[in-house]
């Protein structure tokens, strides 16, 4: 059970981040939280690739065969992040149009739709 | 649906969700007891197969290389998408121009303006290194990227608004953003002429260790580095110079 803990904090922060993008009034808070919830995956995914003992697997400087954790999880934890921050750029580019276009950034007053 | 309904909707249906995700992870095999069979496989071959100490990027740039590919061209179209939305409009694009000056001067201690500058070129020293030692060490190209794409901003940090301008506004960031992107598609399919299957590592691997090794693994490296510093560059270049603008028109 207690071993089971790092999985219900990623599933804690998932949450949040979704308590967050549904009641949130503003738009870049918004986007902030799609970050938060975000990074459950990252806590999820090193927990799935952890083993006891294990270090970093890069073998520069340790012989073949030493107990290392997942290399897949981390692989894909990385290009996650920078994904991650180009996305929320590009969040955040639509949330300065909409301040330009509607003159608001709540999303509950954002209900212009002109063609 | 006003905030409040909203929000007990979501209480409701999240408390649900809760308990599927308690239910699920307790099967899950507990935090250090690792039986997947990839990771071991992986570890104990990569070495060899690929001659690249770095495991993580043996996986990125090789063995699931396509993905990386996907994943590349998602960063690509986002910063495209960024570009897109802050596209200038003919009218505007000339009274910046006439600002450049202005933009020179804004308020800067000295003590910040030397220390930034003297950073400046060691950030760009360790971004090179990072990005070209990925197949050795921790680090690669997706890190590289960021590293060197941030030392323009220590510029601006500066104040030196103008020469951050120039180097972030110059043609070489687009061709670095599409060359790098394009790179990476050109090997893989160079790899199809030299008759194997698209994105297989065909160059000779070398001698592990060594900073040449490891074949197309550290060549796509490289490339990613270079298409992350064009795109993070551009990001941080549109962005600033929005916020120089808004400044601008509150003094105006």
């Amino acid at each position: 059970m207690i071993l089971h803990v790092p999985y219900f904090i990623a599933a804690w922060i998932f949450l949040w981040g979704l308590y967050g993008i549904v009641t949130s009034k503003n738009l870049v808070h918004q986007v902030v939280c799609l970050a938060v919830l975000q990074t459950s995956t990252y806590v999820l995914l090193l927990t799935v690739g952890y083993k006891v003992g294990g270090t970093a697997p890069v073998f520069a400087d340790i012989p073949v065969g030493t107990t290392v954790v997942d290399p897949l999880v981390q692989a894909l934890m990385l290009t996650d992040i920078v994904v991650e921050a180009t996305v929320a750029a590009l969040l955040l580019a639509m949330v300065v149009k909409a301040n330009e276009l509607a003159n608001t950034i709540d999303p509950e007053e954002l209900r212009i739709l002109t063609g | 649906m006003n905030l409040r309904a909203r929000t007990t909707l979501f209480l409701v249906s999240a408390a649900a969700l809760a308990v599927i995700f308690v239910l699920a992870f307790l099967d899950l095999p507990p935090m250090g007891d690792y039986r997947g069979p990839y990771g071991y496989v992986v570890t104990q071959v990569a070495v060899y197969e690929r001659h690249a100490t770095d495991v993580v990027n043996a996986i990125n740039y090789d063995y699931r290389a396509f993905d990386t590919l996907g994943e590349e061209f998602i960063l690509f179209a986002a910063v495209l998408g960024v570009l897109l939305l802050f596209r200038p409009d003919d009218k505007k694009g000339h009274k910046r121009n006439s600002n450049a000056q202005e933009q020179d001067e804004l308020p800067v201690s000295d003590a910040l303006r030397i220390s930034t500058q003297a950073i400046m070129g060691l950030m760009i020293v360790f971004g090179f290194y990072i990005a070209t030692h990925g197949q050795l060490t921790p680090g690669s190209g997706f890190q590289g990227g960021v590293i060197l794409a941030s030392a323009p901003i220590l510029l601006y940090l500066a104040g030196n608004v103008g020469a951050f301008e120039k180097i972030t506004s110059s043609a070489l960031v687009k061709v670095a953003e599409c060359g790098g992107a394009g790179g990476y598609a050109i090997i893989g399919i160079s790899a199809l002429l030299a008759g194997t299957h698209f994105l297989t590592n065909f160059v000779p691997l070398g001698t592990t260790g060594d900073l040449f090794s490891s074949g197309t693994i550290a060549v796509i490296s490289v490339c990613v580095g270079v298409e992350v510093t064009g795109g993070f560059v551009q990001l941080t270049q549109i962005y600033l110079r929005k916020i120089v603008e808004a400044e601008l028109r509150k003094k105006s």
